[in-house]
């Protein structure tokens, strides 16, 4: 069983790939996460704009994507587009797919948030001589994203699992290495150790999340 | 030929459509039927979870603790690989179908297995007390009356993990199961036109779609009351 699942000898010789996968899902996820972010600040920002002529087609865009499974997403970037003349490679592929997906996720929590910061807070920074924008960018958003806190965090950690999309399309990162070590050695022992590096890596998340969610909860009756 | 004629007959080319609007139509069956399991386990699971654990069993609670925590850290696609490609080294050989089953499965039951359990520790302390005084069984204070007003709360986050966490279905693609992605990708490389991957588009939003505006309203229904 350890033989096939966790052998010490296939570990050692296959380390360095693994090893260079995790650093690209590291990597993935440091351009991914504030690309979604800043994503979902625009779509937020222009739900702050209450016409109906922004507020449809923001809507729709939305639920398009909550609707619109992100690996087929992907797969329609790299294998549909190159139709059009257009080749991105993988990488870009997976960046604009999450700028996408993952953006309007965050755009739903941070409209969320803003949603909670009552209006005399910005009557009072208006009337205070502040600009629209100042009033949001010092008053609204740093209120708003405390308030969300745990929603962003926790789409965070959705987003950091979703790299291993990146497989599909042959990006580097920790699942697609891990595959290639197990076709080179015939053998269970990458996937479960990748496996294991995801767990380590993500598992304080999760535990610190839990408990958040559990006070957020609880506080809300 | 102009450029849109162009365009239309290369991404909505209405012969290849045809063609393979078959084999489009079948992957959504599998799409539903995996669909409609991976719910109806997921989230069973993910409640007999957390009633074990209202249990307060010490030993019991940190093994459910550890099991939600493992399946909310690791990757979908990460647990499909490895019960499809690992569980053979160990004599069981689950098909791609069964190993996207059991996985988002899994997901999903860690997932609403938090959510039960928030619920049902939000139902505030009088409650028990009151219902154990009345006469009632620990059980039957726990499924008649914590249990109706948890369920309440945690209807729209369930709604949200749930299709989230379907949507992954998609992922079966990568270990053979011939879901719409998995269909309309074979088509294209068959066809060597992207037409059948635009109606694997259409097919996903055809299904999602309205469960994703119906979770809007049902949001809105079962909304917290601030």
């Amino acid at each position: 069983m350890i033989e096939t699942f966790f052998n010490p000898e296939i570990i050692a010789a296959i380390w360095p790939i693994v090893l260079a996968g995790l650093l690209n899902t590291i990597l993935l996820s440091l351009i991914v996460v504030p690309l979604g972010l800043f994503g979902g600040l625009i779509l937020a920002l222009l739900a702050t704009v209450h016409h109906p002529l922004v507020r449809w087609p923001l809507m729709a865009w939305v639920d398009f994507f909550r609707a619109f499974p992100p690996l087929v997403l992907l797969v329609l970037l790299f294998a549909g587009l190159p139709f059009a003349g257009l080749e991105l490679g993988g990488f870009a592929c997976v960046a604009i797919a999450f700028f996408l997906n993952t953006g309007a996720y965050y755009g739903e929590i941070l409209r969320a948030g803003i949603d909670s910061v009552p209006a005399g807070q910005v009557e009072a920074g208006r009337s205070t001589g502040l600009g629209r924008l100042q009033a949001m960018t010092y008053i609204v958003l740093p209120q708003a994203v405390r308030n969300v806190l745990p929603d962003l965090m926790s789409n965070t950690l959705e987003v950091v699992k979703l790299t291993s999309l990146g497989s599909v399309v042959a990006v580097p990162e920790l699942l697609f290495q891990a595959r290639q070590a197990q076709s080179l050695t015939y053998n269970a022992t990458p996937i479960v150790l990748a496996a294991i590096i995801y767990f380590l890596l993500l598992w304080p998340l999760v535990r610190l999340l839990s408990r958040l969610e559990n006070r957020a909860l609880a506080g809300r009756r | 030929m102009t450029t849109w004629d162009r365009f239309v007959e290369t991404f909505f080319n209405a012969k290849v459509m045809l063609k393979y609007l078959p084999d489009i139509l079948s992957g959504m069956v599998v799409t539903i039927e995996l669909a409609v399991l991976i719910v109806l386990s997921g989230l069973l699971a993910g409640l007999v979870l957390a009633l074990l654990r209202a249990l307060a069993i010490r030993p019991l609670n940190w093994l459910i603790i550890f099991v939600v925590d493992l399946f909310r850290s690791l990757p979908p696609l990460v647990i499909i690989v490895l019960i499809y490609f690992g569980l053979p080294a160990a004599g069981v050989s689950p098909s791609g179908f069964v190993s996207t089953w059991l996985s988002l499965a899994f997901v999903l039951m860690a997932f609403s297995e938090e959510i039960f359990w928030a619920g049902i520790t939000s139902i505030p302390k009088g409650q028990w007390e009151a219902s154990r005084s009345t006469g009632l069984s620990f059980g039957q204070t726990l499924i008649n009356v914590v249990l109706p007003q948890a369920l309440r709360l945690t209807i729209p986050p369930l709604t949200n993990r749930t299709i989230a966490i379907t949507k992954g279905t998609a992922l079966g693609t990568v270990v053979a199961v011939t879901e719409i992605l998995g269909q309309a990708s074979s088509a294209v490389s068959n066809s060597y036109n992207p037409s059948p991957l635009m109606m694997g588009a259409a097919a996903y939003l055809v299904l999602f779609l309205p469960v994703v505006v119906a979770s809007r309203w049902i949001e809105t229904k079962f909304a917290w009351k601030r």
